[in-house]
């Protein structure tokens, strides 16, 4: 009989040669963290798909792989990754090689006094106060399998803080670049802190420059104080092997705006899951995504929407294109506490199927512990419509143009809430690109 | 320009068309006219291309090309274009770019350079106003949400810009009322000439009031029965679809 989980012992065992990278951090309260969240994540093993919370999605053979920490870095110049830099967006930029930060590649030069953009790795050396304070306050390393690894090897990954009633404009680009070889394990850990009445824009993105077999396992924790913003695109375009594996934990003050955009494009197998916590009054909360999957591509969102004050409103739309016998799982969940009156939460999952042998699991979770509330869900499968493809086509439009266009009307829902105007055209272009690639939506 | 001989089509295992014959020149105006479910619709989609329906017989040559063998892309870059029954809603996609897409893969066919958003906008401009058109409709997504005139419109719109060799008309006038059904017309009118043909399918002869035809058809059961100049609109208001009926049974339909 199969077991809800296998030993996380293959994994675990790097963690001596690790340790010898941990320099400076070695003797801190930090490693205390890892420490402890591998000992947990030696409890919680990896799990099988007999786990509910895994059930569609198979990570279990991951126990059984031979990983190698990430090779230090070899050198690249910012030309080498142009390709992966929104042009007109330069102006902050941290740049990670397999999970370490690259100075040359980054530049972090003009932003508002009093913002903290730095590696993650920087602040922990420097014990940064406000770090200390946030740093795996939010994440479930005690609850997660993979959180838990992502914390056992704590290193390096993004650090921004905006202190109070700070703006800043341009957005935050956060590049995650794995080089792709076989059998490399990175745990990149992000956090992002906008104290009250302070504005952000991030986009944390996932590249890769090889397609070989290796595994992204991230954290982000998000943290927004009093009547904070943050728009938050994830855009994920790692390599055709690789195994990515995401949470985002967000802690949600009063009257705080955030906004998720998570994109999928890349990768073969994908598990994100998506935290928020509603944790004052009146906030305002998105979460979205889009995907598009082919080949054999498997793309696992898994949602939670946790509404823990009165007054809060969220949104969420996922949307999904998947072509050849791809793979989509989402999970959904709203969860409203007891005192949670005048809630307002919509929920909506939609596929979109270019092929008969693509499939969805797709389940809403609604658990609603408060009487006066509006909460509400859907979710559709369908296909491109006939009539308006032969229309296009009687235009002169030919026909993988035609379905490239509706696709991309199908994923606008999404990509028209990233605030950021450039940015948002970016991302529209990686889509596109993206499209072309896809078998359905190819020019034959 | 076109000739059809003997055509035959069925959709749905169903036979709708049983031997059509049609010849058209360019420079002319031919009108369509029959009762409903006489297959009038079905002929204009299957010069189209519309995969649904089947063509069982016969052949349709256009500029000396087989047509049918020719996907419905290539005969609108090749000049075809139908003026849809029912125009299809395209939510999400916007008019202007839609038809900026369509335009430019026309151009591209015809070796032309591709229009950027300006240079469209500067050429829709005066088609707009041909057609009396609210300008915001272009901003709006295809067809959705449009009045039934304002849907009817916008197809004439896209004829004008796209600048067909044949353009196929599917019931232009239903759901127009008198202004609009004139300044379709006159938008119609406009682009009568000596290299373009016209197809006007319709089931009332109203229309044929402002659009006059060089030549009318009358098609019933699948077949033409009665071809004659556009005097044969007016006796066919007169007589009524009977009359149709036996023209049919005569000819053996
Ligand atoms: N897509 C379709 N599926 C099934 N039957 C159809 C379809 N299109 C047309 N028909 C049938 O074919 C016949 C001719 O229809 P049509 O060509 O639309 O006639 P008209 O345009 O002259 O009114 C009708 O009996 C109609 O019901
Ligand atoms: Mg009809």
């Amino acid at each position: 009989m199969k077991t809800v989980k296998e030993d996380a012992g293959a994994i675990l065992k790097l963690f001596d040669a690790f340790e010898k990278e941990c320099n400076g951090t070695r003797k801190s309260w930090v490693h205390e963290l890892r420490q402890k969240a591998r000992a947990r994540a030696a409890e919680l093993g990896i799990p099988t798909t007999k786990d509910e919370e895994w059930r569609y999605t198979n990570v279990a053979p991951l126990a059984k792989r031979a990983f190698t920490r990430p090779a230090p870095a070899k050198s690249l110049a910012v030309k080498d990754i142009a390709a992966l830099l929104p042009p007109g967006l330069a102006e902050a930029r941290l740049v990670f090689v397999d999970g370490r930060y690259t100075e040359a590649l980054s530049n972090v030069g003009s932003l508002p006094k009093g913002v903290t953009l730095s590696s993650l790795h920087a602040a922990l050396a420097s014990d940064d106060k406000a770090l200390r304070a946030h740093l795996a306050q939010y994440a479930r390393q005690n609850d997660h399998p993979f959180v838990a690894l992502n914390t056992a090897f704590l290193l390096d990954g993004a650090y921004l803080h905006v202190p109070k009633d700070v703006e800043v404009e341009s957005p935050i680009h956060v590049l995650h670049i794995a080089s792709g070889g076989e059998g490399q394990l990175a745990h990149p850990r992000n956090l992002f802190v906008v104290e009250a009445g302070a504005h952000a824009t991030v986009l944390e993105h996932y590249a890769a420059l090889a397609g070989g077999t290796y595994v992204t396992n991230t954290v982000t924790e998000v943290s927004l104080g009093e009547g904070a913003q943050l728009d938050h695109t994830k855009l994920q375009e790692e390599g055709a092997g690789a195994t990515h594996i995401a949470s985002i934990e967000a802690r949600l003050a009063g009257k705080a705006n955030f906004a998720n955009h998570n994109v999928t494009l890349g990768g073969e197998l994908t598990r994100n899951d998506i935290n928020a916590v509603l944790d004052g009054e009146q906030v305002e909360c998105t979460v979205n995504g889009f995907y598009i999957a082919n080949g054999t591509q498997h793309v696992d969102n898994h949602t939670l929407v946790d509404h823990a004050k009165p007054h809060c409103h969220s949104y969420e739309i996922y949307k999904g294109v998947m072509d050849d016998t791809s793979n989509a799982v989402f999970n959904g969940k709203i969860f409203v506490h007891q005192d949670a009156q005048k809630t307002d939460a919509k929920q909506d999952n939609k596929h979109l199927l270019l092929s008969r042998d693509a499939e969805v699991q797709t389940k809403p979770q609604l658990q609603i512990y408060a009487d006066d509330v509006k909460c509400t869900h859907g979710a559709t499968v369908g296909q491109l419509d006939a009539d308006a493809v032969f229309y296009m086509r009687s235009r002169g439009i030919g026909r993988a143009e035609a379905l490239r266009i509706l696709t991309f009307a199908f994923a606008e829902d999404v990509l028209k809430e990233i605030k950021h105007q450039a940015m948002r055209a970016w991302i529209a272009s990686r889509v596109h690109e993206r499209m072309a690639h896809t078998t359905g939506l190819k020019t034959r | 320009m076109l000739e059809i001989k003997n055509l035959q089509a069925r959709v749905e295992g169903k036979q709708i068309l049983k031997g059509l014959n049609l010849s058209i020149k360019a420079g002319e105006v031919h009108a369509i006219m029959g009762p409903n479910g006489s297959g009038k619709s079905t002929l204009a989609q299957v010069l189209c291309g519309r995969e649904a329906y089947e063509v069982t017989g016969g052949s349709v040559t256009y500029e000396g090309k087989d047509l049918l063998e020719l996907d419905p892309e290539a005969r609108a870059r090749e000049g075809i274009f139908l003026a849809f029954q029912y125009p299809v809603e395209i939510p999400g996609v916007g008019n202007s770019y839609f038809l900026r897409t369509a335009l430019n893969a026309v151009r591209e066919h015809r070796g032309q350079e591709p229009l950027d958003p300006m240079e469209f906008l500067e050429l829709t401009k005066e088609k707009i106003k041909l057609l009396k058109m609210d300008e915001s409709l272009l901003k709006r997504s295809v067809n959705e949400g449009f009045s039934g005139g304002e849907k009817k419109r916008n197809e004439i719109f896209q004829m004008a810009v796209l600048d067909p060799k044949l353009a196929i008309m599917d019931e232009t006038d239903s759901g127009l009322d008198i202004d609009a059904l004139r300044i379709v017309a006159d938008g119609v009118n406009s682009l009568r000439g000596k290299d373009r043909a016209i197809l006007v399918v319709t089931h009332y002869q109203r229309l044929l009031e402002y659009i006059v035809p060089d030549y009318v058809h009358v098609l019933a059961h699948g077949r033409i029965v009665r071809s004659g100049g556009k005097e044969l609109a007016l006796e066919l208001e007169e007589k009524g679809y009977a009359w149709v009926e036996e023209l049919a049974e005569k000819a053996g339909v």
